[in-house]
């Protein structure tokens, strides 16, 4: 083969690729506007009520995910996140009556992000299983205080939380405009979650995650990395206990207590770690497994049950319900 | 009466003792982690459950078979480290390996299903377990009064941590243990049969969560739920003491049991986050733990 010709093949593969990319983005972009055209319909269909509770913890798991799946950190203590979102927030909307609920809502979120910069700069001293460990007796320290601070209402936490008005001109009482409001929270939150991994940045925490010590000597701050991957995936946890407060006008410990940082680890694994839509699908599954086994005659078994798919998961599951399709496609289609 | 910083002193000791004696349990379940974590290299979430499944055994046994608390001290345990055994030969051992986060995460998911079947059998009010008839009333010291069962409990626990640190740090078992952990593939290669080693750890660590079980049945409510809240505390304590070494996770736990003593005089609000705090104090000035040795 002359080297003109292989130039040629060369150019003839490289506009293949280009093209199959192209294909791939266009798929994907249609794939995301089908989604989105389900969630704007789904109310018609589905109780709204379900659904924001599944939007606000599908942005949980998302926000989580971004920590375990792009960065390798295990986090034990996102509960204390989701809580102080909520608390925060449902504080400020019950106190001054006539603020409008988007303030309320970013306050709760603000105060996460602080939060999470504070879990952050003591967890990252230490790797691996330390990490988990040092996350989890921070949420606990953190669920102590909310069960004593006089804010939270302690064992019965805040109830009849105001749902407000929106730029304090929409009102959100009717649970189908908050809907639609709570979308809008949650395709923020996963833009967000998205720009982040598919830039440079989001790289380089793939990177940290892969392959800690050769980020470092290829001269990576990692600490500095990882700390704001926890601030965002504080914030963000923040952001979808705060909503959840306003979706259900209550705060309350069980937000904070360490089941719930398990749970969305659970929602996680279960989706797929690591993937984009895992998340979405995991609590998918786990909250309506929930809302399913609390109605009915399996109602006390349901930690049993979480257990059990924790278990299975582990042992036979790992790339969870997305990253098995993921295989099964490339398996068959390619 | 003496006063101590305006406290009473009984009132000082007491609240010292009630500290002792959560620090032996800190001291056993640390300890139990420890040995876990330095062969397996995974964190034993379901070590709380198993703490608890100690104590059940023991409430059972009495309720149900009429076995008494000094044979539930030990067959409790070694009922409870066959448990383990199973645990680890037939799942534990499938993730050995991988990341150890997964380790993590399977034995939460046991510790899930374990505490989730034991609230739907028991309830989570808890039972009481009767003290011991030997080990009823107690003693005046002159400056306070020492409950009999408390002092025994702190004693055994301790005689229990000192045997442990005897057998790994000076005999032969506890030499290959000590190797295994420094470099398995190498024991294995020199004929030391590795698996059976991480069998027996990890049972010992889980049969200590046990005694722990058993000890406090008496003093504590036998529930559910008594095991996963203390379980996070020594998570905190193992930050604290890194789990470089054995004698270390013995001081600290009983040390933090102590400080949480303290706290209960001076500041009671704090009492339950005391430990948290000084795991925050400790990651600032020495992240690798006060006897830790990892850089």
């Amino acid at each position: 083969m002359s080297s003109l010709e292989s130039i040629q093949v060369a150019t003839a593969m490289h506009n293949v690729e280009q093209q199959r990319q192209r294909a791939a983005r266009w798929r994907k972009r249609g794939f995301c506007l089908a989604l989105l055209g389900v969630a704007l319909l789904a109310p018609l269909a589905v109780y709204p009520v379900f659904l924001m509770k599944l939007l606000c913890f599908a942005l949980f798991a998302c926000a989580f995910n971004l920590l375990l799946g792009y960065t390798g950190l295990l986090s034990f203590g996102h509960a204390a996140f989701l809580a102080t979102g909520g608390y925060v927030t449902g504080h400020l909307l019950s106190q001054y009556s006539g603020l409008s609920t988007e303030l309320g809502i970013l306050a709760g979120t603000l105060a996460s992000g602080v939060l999470g910069l504070g879990f952050g700069l003591l967890a990252i001293r230490r790797q691996g299983i330390y990490f988990a460990m040092i996350t989890l007796a921070l949420a606990q320290l953190v669920f102590f205080l909310y069960v004593q601070a006089p804010f939270t209402g302690g064992e019965n936490g805040l109830q009849g939380v105001p749902r407000g008005h929106l730029f304090g001109l929409i009102d959100l009482s009717s649970n189908l405009a908050l809907y639609y409001f709570v979308l809008a929270v949650f395709v923020f939150g996963f833009a967000v979650i998205q720009r982040t991994i598919h830039s440079p940045y989001g790289q380089v925490l793939k990177a940290i995650r892969e392959n800690e010590p050769r980020a470092i000597s290829l001269g990576y701050n990692v600490d500095a990395h990882k700390l704001l991957a926890f601030v965002i995936s504080a914030t963000l946890t923040g952001l979808a206990g705060a909503t959840k407060t306003v979706v259900f006008q209550l705060a309350s410990l069980t937000d904070a207590h360490w089941h719930m940082s398990g749970e969305v680890i659970l929602m996680t694994l279960l989706g797929g770690v690591g993937t984009v839509l895992g998340p979405l699908v995991g609590t998918g599954v786990v909250v309506t497994l929930q809302s399913y086994l609390s109605s009915g005659p399996l109602g006390d078994w349901v930690h049993v049950i979480l257990g059990l798919i924790f278990v299975l998961c582990v042992l036979l599951f790992r790339a969870g319900i997305v990253g098995w399709v993921h295989k099964l496609i490339r398996r068959n289609f390619k | 009466m003496t006063l101590l910083f305006g406290i009473p002193l009984s009132v000082m000791l007491g609240q010292l003792l009630l500290g002792l004696i959560n620090g032996a349990f800190y001291a056993l379940l640390s300890l139990g982690l420890a040995i876990i974590f330095g062969l397996l290299r995974i964190i034993n979430f379901a070590h709380g459950a198993l703490y608890m499944l100690g104590a059940f055994a023991a409430w059972l046994g009495l309720n149900y078979l009429g076995v008494n608390y000094w044979v539930a001290l030990l067959l409790s345990p070694l009922l409870v480290g066959a448990v383990g055994m199973a645990v680890e030969r037939h799942l534990l051992r499938r993730i050995a390996g991988e990341d150890h986060l997964y380790g993590l995460l399977l034995t939460f998911g046991l510790a899930l299903i374990v505490e989730g079947s034991f609230v739907k059998l028991f309830g989570v009010s808890g039972a009481s377990y009767p003290m011991p008839e030997l080990l009823k009333g107690g003693h005046n010291l002159g400056f306070m009064f020492l409950p009999s069962y408390r002092a025994w409990v702190v004693v055994a626990a301790l005689l229990v941590c000192i045997a442990t640190w005897y057998m790994i740090e000076r005999t032969r078992l506890g030499s290959y243990l000590r190797a295994g952990t420094e470099n398995p593939k190498l024991m294995q290669a020199f004929g030391i049969n590795v698996p059976l080693l991480v069998t027996l750890t990890y049972g010992y660590g889980v049969a200590l969560a046990a005694f722990a079980g058993v000890l406090a049945a008496p003093i504590y409510p036998v529930s559910p739920t008594m095991g996963a809240n203390l379980l996070i505390v020594v998570f905190a304590v193992v930050v604290i003491g890194g789990m470089g070494s054995i004698m270390g996770a013995i001081v600290t736990g009983l040390a933090m049991g102590l400080i949480e003593g303290l706290t209960k005089v001076f500041y009671p609000q704090a009492a339950s986050t005391v430990v948290f705090l000084v795991m925050v104090i400790v990651l600032l000035f020495r992240p690798a733990g006060l006897f830790g040795k990892e850089a």
